[in-house]
């Protein structure tokens, strides 16, 4: 029986080609039904698929579809082929549902742009990408895929090109994650070299054979596995290219730089667990980055003053958990996290967008406030995912990072450090997004006078994907109700034929959950997390509703400390001084030493000689026929004489 | 009979004529002339050599110059109409153009 999983990537590249090559020549209605009626449907396709799937027993819920043989050479053999599991099903889902209500969402922000069908373009071509690097049955086509959303990464960030920061942006994503793309590379040439197969299921088949557990070959690819997925997840040290990729569009932000492509990272880790279990160094190396740069990434946020900034920040700290998760091998708690973070993450963006429109450009949360009258769904919305995200019982986000801290405490590869770092991150997480969500929607009306008259909501096409997602945002933890408070963590339970029994988790814990032992202590854990983290609220609302006064002493007392984070750390100065000034002045030296005195000087040196000895003998090549004649005869006269008369 | 070194010394004589004439001379045509005035007196001095050595190889020699000068003066004097179409004169010196 085929599934025909072919159509899911394939409904984006029509909706691409059909929009890219009539660019300019179809109206904005035509260009808007095709872009978001291909993304619907693959959605629809990947959600009947999705059905067809449950419908399988569990152990065999693995599609593999080949549809053409792409490389054949020798051995290396390599097919466009298609692998639908559930980790593929929940990303593709994630992917094409998440991407349709943005679509939606572009059609009413992207309005009045004169890039609009190149926009939508854009837009499909990412979709089909990202469709291809998460159905990719092998490593090589989940390259094509993550190249592509790279370049769609670049195109978007770069779209207002006119705009110098947005060019620069766009080349900063680019050159970043291609340090990553290098790591991710490598690690592919040492699988092959090593398992004579691209192939996920054979290369995770014959892994337990080639690499012995721990082993300096199977850390050395999975670093540089983890190594691509730093650059394409912003990560520490790569992380430096998010942030400026708000200057693309906020919808484009929201999709591309917080629900999908930045999330390739942690979906290419979980697909590669069981090499990555099989490499216990790379996984302490892959929790300790992850929690690093949660934390480094919260306390930056703390100080931002651009809105979409700090959600980048944010989204930079959730990856981190993310890949803490996958650091403590609780991969599906990853997936998790990034699935209930696809939706309120995109919805906090979109509704910034909402924001930012309505504001008529204004990104600077100074000149926001009091906004909660003026836009109420983009207010309830908005509240809805800022308590998602800071992990409010009952709220989507609340189940996943608690799964998260949970293991990074419980696991085997987790520790008590990691647990607590998570927490204070929970807490400053907390505490930056009702800081940014008092200061834009609560207190005065701090906007100039131009830009008050034209507060406004959105327009439904924008609301109505706001709505969508911030049911979502509640009811996606749903699913993965831990054991401990009577939910079945049917997410985990699904992810299993995977993921595998990595975790000893679904039975264990339930036994464990209810012998009343551990269970006391995750009971524990959970309560201190929720009482830590509804402090920061308090504190938020008392530092910026009810005394703003206090905050400015605050920052005024500290202000060493705000100055440092107010400028990131100094990141990018210290990668300036550090990285690319020598780079730059090397190049200076090859340019303008090496190529243009070295190689020109002897080249031109050499013409010059010629030119000197040809400018001495030129004069003989008179063009004059009688003299040319006279040589000749003299000529003749002289050999004549010399055999004549020797 | 006229004795050898007779024929042999209008021969050499003709050739440096031709000899002359294309050197001196910037007209074209005369040029031209002085270059047949030269393959006649080659004729004269192998024709002579042919008939006091009393072989005949020399006469067909001679026969196939001459066909070939035939040609040849075809040949040449169309180029030269064709150079003074286009330049309106037949001075050597004026085509000059092939050189550095």
């Amino acid at each position: 029986m085929s599934y025909y999983l072919l159509l899911i990537p394939l409904f984006p590249l029509l909706g691409f080609l059909i929009n890219g090559l009539l660019l300019g020549k179809l109206n904005k209605k035509i260009v808007s039904i095709v872009a978001c009626g291909a993304v619907g449907l693959s959605f629809l396709w990947g959600l009947k698929l999705f059905f067809n799937l449950l419908a399988l027993p569990a152990d065999s819920r693995i599609i593999e579809e080949i549809a053409f043989t792409w490389i054949p050479s020798g051995e290396f053999n390599v097919n466009v082929g298609f692998l639908f599991d559930p980790l593929s099903a929940v990303m593709v889902l994630v992917v094409s549902g998440v991407g349709f209500l943005i679509h939606l969402y572009s059609i009413g922000y992207m309005h009045d742009d004169s890039g609009y069908g190149r926009y939508f373009t854009y837009l499909n071509l990412f979709i089909f990408s990202m469709l291809t690097l998460v159905l990719a049955n092998n490593y090589l086509l989940m390259f094509v895929g993550w190249e592509g959303v790279g370049l769609c990464s670049y195109l978007l960030i770069g779209f207002w090109f006119e705009k110098q920061t947005a060019a620069d942006a766009g080349k900063k994503a680019f050159i970043v994650n291609r340090i990553g793309d290098f790591g991710f590379l490598l690690g592919l040439f040492i699988i092959f070299w090593s398992t004579g197969s691209l192939n996920f299921i054979t290369v995770f088949d014959k892994a337990p054979q080639v690499f012995a557990m721990g082993a300096g070959l199977i850390t050395a690819a999975t670093l540089l596995l983890f190594l691509g997925a730093t650059g394409k997840s912003a990560q520490i040290p790569l992380y430096v290219w998010l942030p400026d990729a708000m200057e693309g569009p906020t919808p484009v932000s929201a999709l591309i730089h917080a629900a999908t492509m930045v999330t390739a990272g942690v979906y290419m880790i979980a697909r590669s667990h069981v090499l990555f279990l099989m490499a216990p160094t790379t996984l302490m190396v892959v929790a300790i980055v992850g929690v690093a740069t949660a934390l480094f990434a919260a306390t930056i946020a703390l100080t931002q003053n651009d809105i979409k900034r700090v959600l980048a920040y944010s989204t930079i700290s959730q990856l981190g958990y993310m890949f803490v998760a996958c650091g403590v091998a609780a991969f599906s708690a990853g997936i998790f996290h990034l699935m209930t973070h696809a939706f309120f993450k995109a919805l906090l963006f979109l509704g910034a967008g909402s924001v930012i429109h309505s504001l008529s450009g204004q990104q600077d949360m100074r000149f926001m406030g009091g906004l909660k009258r003026h836009m109420p769904t983009t207010f309830w919305t908005f509240l809805v995912a800022t308590l998602a995200i800071a992990g409010i019982p009952g709220l989507s986000g609340f189940f996943s990072k608690d799964e998260i801290l949970w293991k990074s405490f419980s696991s085997d590869y987790g520790s008590i450090w990691i647990w607590a770092i998570g927490l204070f991150t929970a807490m400053l997480t907390a505490f930056y997004m009702f800081r940014l969500l008092f200061l834009t929607f609560y207190g005065g009306e701090r906007m100039d006078h131009h830009a008050k008259e034209h507060l406004h909501e959105s327009p439904k096409i924008m609301t109505v994907p706001l709505t969508i997602l911030g049911v979502l945002a509640i009811v996606g933890g749903y699913i993965g109700i831990p054991h401990i408070l009577g939910g079945g963590n049917n997410f985990e339970k699904f992810l299993e034929p995977v993921m595998g029994n990595v975790q000893h988790g679904g039975e264990e814990a339930m036994v464990m959950a209810s012998s009343g032992q551990n269970g006391g202590t995750e009971l524990m854990l959970m309560g201190i997390s929720v009482v830590l983290i509804l402090a920061s609220i308090y504190l938020a609302y008392v530092l910026y509703v009810k005394n703003i006064a206090l905050a400015g002493k605050i920052r005024q007392s500290l202000s060493g400390l705000h100055k440092i984070l107010y400028g990131k750390y100094y990141v990018d100065e210290l990668y300036g001084a550090v990285i690319i000034r020598p780079l730059i002045g090397l190049s200076l030296f090859l340019w303008k030493i090496v190529d243009v005195i070295l190689i020109d000087g002897l080249l031109n040196g050499l013409a010059t000689i010629i030119g000197d000895i040809s400018k001495i003998m030129r004069p003989v090549q008179s063009g004059l026929l009688r003299r040319y004649t006279t040589v000749f005869l003299l000529g003749v006269v002289l050999i004549l004489g010399y055999f004549v008369f020797r | 009979m006229v004795p050898m070194p007779y024929y042999l010394i209008v021969g050499a004589v003709l050739f440096v004529i031709g000899i002359a004439g294309v050197i001196l001379s910037r007209n074209l045509i005369i040029m031209f002339m002085s270059i047949e005035l030269m393959l006649n007196a080659a004729n004269l001095t192998i024709i002579t050599f042919s008939r006091f050595l009393n072989l005949m190889d020399g006469h067909v020699f001679v026969f196939l110059i001459m066909a070939v000068a035939a040609a040849e003066a075809a040949v040449g004097l169309a180029i030269i109409i064709m150079l003074f179409r286009n330049r309106e004169t037949i001075d050597a010196d004026k085509f000059n153009l092939l050189k550095w």
